[in-house]
């Protein structure tokens, strides 16, 4: 049990002081990697390590996420600062003989970036040059699971500075000087959320970690929870001490099995060491966190909507004003913030706000995490410094577009946000900038797009997303998105007018326009954008002249029969060395044919 | 389906289990420990049967029509059986462009399992589900919770096939 911010202090001292080991390997356990069997990597290592009695000398540690997914499963060798990739469980006895015992790098596992020698470290791997970690700083360098690493690497020293040597309103204003800004999606400023809450008179107040991710195709909270939970703890304490709040909740999907595992393990821990509870480090401030299990509605990112859902209603939005400031969670004052918001908050009281400030835009200060994903070669969790264009991350940091494709555009803000094209893509990234493009922050769902993506087609998708989880409380939504959704069918069906086209449109204002909440508002976004950029596409499908079936460039086929033979509906006929035909009447534009022509003599539809 | 008061064909220490769970949850008022009480019901169970749904009403004195109203508004509350092995498609917007529709198409067809419904032989069912996160092993699809990375329509043919014949053998 610490009971001064000094015994904090000294428990870090004592365990920096602690046996160090010669070499510790530090294995990526983020879902990515465990999905590709990292579990079995760790068991191996244990074993291998005791085989060859090295126990005293190595540590294997799990960690939170690399980032780098699609490189996965990875892991790292300190103090060699060297990084090994796609590690299988054949590679393990390679790694102990050669690296542990010889001390030999093992060259075949180092990462191969295409066209540049193999680097042993991250800092040579192109996909970590550019990249600044604020939020995901100690994911991937400890062990979630393990508190001692957490306080290592300073966890709970903002907290303590916090309670020992500031009161609310100095906290408030340093969030409010650093500039951070929501990172769930609206951007709104975090210290003056705060201020909200805290100037509200009641006799007990809320604050709200907002852990309902549900943006499809967005890992970034569930990574940091997974990666670093005492980072989320100390930081909504501070929020709790700042406005005034002596219970905070997680509201967390219960899909996220290993987050939530892994703060239960954290909440726990830090309530044995006095982290948590009554009386935090001498300081006379009590305060506690509980987990709220969200049971998956996209409409519960909506502030009001996860306040009903944490009630025991339905997830349904309501109006406001009233703010959760003044009326929340059982009718007092909440403070909701995001898990990524959170994230920033320990490190901004430690280095000032001044450090916070210097990095990124003049309106959208620090960095930002995206999750990196699509038609892209590095897939994975990346975070940025706000300014960067999205061009760098994709071409830079992405490695450009998979394949021998070109880069269509790039899907900012997920079902409430827009695509990214052309010009625009030089564009440095910030709130403001985005909301200019017809995208948006959003979360940080960022997804790459190929040539071969046909746009209308993820118009369609994203609405049947938000068909699909529109609440139903208010009419536009309900109504609007079905509708919308409905003619975008009619459009990809080839059953669609140019008529319809105008009706898209003048129906996508009005559910923008009247929406009751966030979801309704923003979910004509993706059908809007697109039009504006590809109209074209929405043409071809409104006049009905869009060619849905794949065709032979009788110039370029070589005759080799390679599209004939991967064609699962045998459309295409044709002997060796003769030009190939494909029976458009029976193609069903599966693409396996171009895939397989050596020659680039397959026309897209 | 069992009937709306049929609460004999469960598993009794089953239902023990949950009615304690629900009289030792701590919470300000009945309506918070309706949620915690269906996922332990679902844990449980399975899924939420109407009976079921109505037993939990009347353990905490809330209307039915209100257990109901969040049971089916939530995606993860099922008030249908699962298969034995529960096949769920990643369709987030990574899966989406790598080709999780036909994953999921094939997946229905070659399990028999269409919309909530599970399969005749009661082996499976197939839902799809937004982003579990493994976007780097796009498409994905969990079985019984298990992840399974860069799964196309073949693949997902033969898994099923294979399961089917393992069942059978």
């Amino acid at each position: 049990m610490l009971e001064s911010f000094e015994a904090l202090k000294n428990w870090k001292s004592a365990i920096r002081e602690q046996a160090t080991y010669r070499l510790e390997i530090l294995v990526c356990a983020g879902t990515s990697c465990l999905s590709s069997q990292a579990d079995t990597l760790l068991e191996m290592f244990t074993h291998e390590i005791h085989e060859y009695s090295l126990d005293a000398e190595v540590v294997l540690t799990p960690t939170g996420c690399f980032g780098f997914c699609g490189q996965g499963p990875i892991l790292k060798i300190e103090p060699d600062n060297v990084t090994y990739v796609q590690v299988g469980a054949d590679d393990v006895k390679t790694i102990v003989d050669e690296h542990l015992n010889a001390g030999r790098i093992v060259e075949h596992l180092l990462y191969d970036p295409p066209g540049q020698k193999r680097s042993t470290s991250e800092a040579g791997m192109p996909f970590y040059q550019k990249q600044h970690r604020v939020a995901l700083k100690k994911c991937g360098v400890i062990d979630p699971e393990n508190i001692e690493h957490a306080i290592k690497h300073s966890a709970y020293e903002a907290l303590g500075t916090v309670l020992h040597t500031m009161d609310s309103d100095d906290v408030i204003d340093i969030i409010k000087q650093s500039g951070l800004r929501g990172r769930g999606g609206g951007g709104f400023p975090t210290g003056l959320k705060w201020q909200f809450t805290s100037t509200t008179q009641a006799d007990e107040k809320y604050v709200v970690c907002n852990a309902d991710e549900g943006d499809p195709g967005a890992f970034m909270d569930r990574s940091i929870m997974e990666g670093d939970p005492h980072t989320i703890l100390e930081a909504m304490t501070i929020n709790g001490y700042a406005v005034g709040a002596n219970q905070g909740f997680i509201y967390i999907r219960a899909e996220y099995e290993l987050a939530t595992q892994r703060l239960f393990k954290a909440l726990s821990d830090a309530r044995k060491h006095g982290l948590l509870g009554q009386n935090i480090l001498g300081s006379g401030f009590d305060f506690d966190i509980e987990i709220k299990l969200g049971a998956g509605a996209f409409v519960c990112g909506e502030e009001t909507a996860l306040i009903h859902s944490m009630e025991g209603y339905r997830g349904e939005p309501t109006t406001k004003p009233p703010f959760p400031s003044d009326v929340g969670f059982r009718t007092l004052p909440t403070n909701v913030n995001n898990v990524e918001t959170y994230a920033n908050i320990p490190s901004i009281i430690l280095e000032g706000q001044r450090w916070f400030q210097s990095i990124g835009t003049k309106n959208s200060k620090g960095t930002k995490v995206f999750a990196l994903a699509g038609d892209v070669v590095n897939i994975g969790l990346v975070e940025v410094p706000m300014g960067i264009t999205v061009r760098e991350i994709v071409e830079d940091i992405g490695g450009g577009v998979d394949g021998d494709k070109k880069l269509k555009a790039v899907q900012i803000g997920g079902p409430s946000g827009g695509v990214i094209t052309g010009d625009d893509l030089d564009l440095p990234i910030d709130y403001d900038s985005l909301q200019s493009a017809g995208a948006m922050m959003g979360s940080g769902g960022l997804i790459v797009m190929d040539d071969d993506t046909d746009m209308v087609e993820i118009a369609k998708f994203y609405l049947e997303f938000t068909e699909d989880e529109s609440c139903g409380k208010c009419t536009p939504c309900r109504i609007g998105t079905k509708r919308i959704h409905e003619i975008l069918h009619r459009l990809t069906d080839m059953e669609g007018t140019p008529e319809d086209l105008e009706l898209l449109e003048a129906l996508c204002n009005n559910v923008k326009n009247t929406s009751l909440c966030g979801l309704g508002q923003s979910a004509p976004n993706p059908v809007l954008s697109t039009m504006h950029h590809f109209k074209n596409e929405y043409e071809d499908y409104a006049y009905r002249r869009k060619k849905t079936s794949y065709s032979i460039d009788a110039d370029k086929c070589i005759g080799c029969t390679r599209c004939k033979k991967v064609c699962p509906v045998d459309c295409i006929s044709g002997s060796v060395k003769t030009v190939h035909v494909i029976d458009e009447s029976a193609c069903i534009a599966c693409g396996a044919c171009d895939d397989a022509c050596p020659v680039d003599a397959i026309i897209r539809p | 389906m069992s009937s709306l008061f049929d609460m004999e064909s469960f598993d009794q220490d089953k239902v023990q289990l949950l009615d304690d769970y629900i009289g030792n949850y701590v919470a300000q008022n009945n309506l918070e420990a309706l949620i915690p009480a269906l996922y332990k019901a679902q844990t449980l169970f399975g899924y939420l049967p109407a009976a079921l749904q109505r037993h939990i009403a009347e353990k905490l004195d809330l209307p039915s029509s209100h257990v109901n109203g969040v049971v089916s508004f939530y995606a993860y509350f099922s008030e249908v059986p699962k298969g034995k092995y529960a096949i769920s498609v990643c369709t987030g917007t990574a899966c989406h462009v790598k080709g999780a529709s036909d994953v999921l198409n094939k997946a229905r067809e070659v399990a028999g399992a269409h919309g909530e419904t599970m399969s005749d032989d009661g082996l499976f069912s197939v839902n799809d589900v937004r982003c579990i996160g493994a976007c780097g092993l796009a498409p994905v699809v969990t079985i019984n919770g298990k992840v399974h990375g860069k799964i196309n329509a073949k693949d997902m043919e033969k898994i099923i096939q294979s399961t089917k014949e393992a069942e059978n053998a």
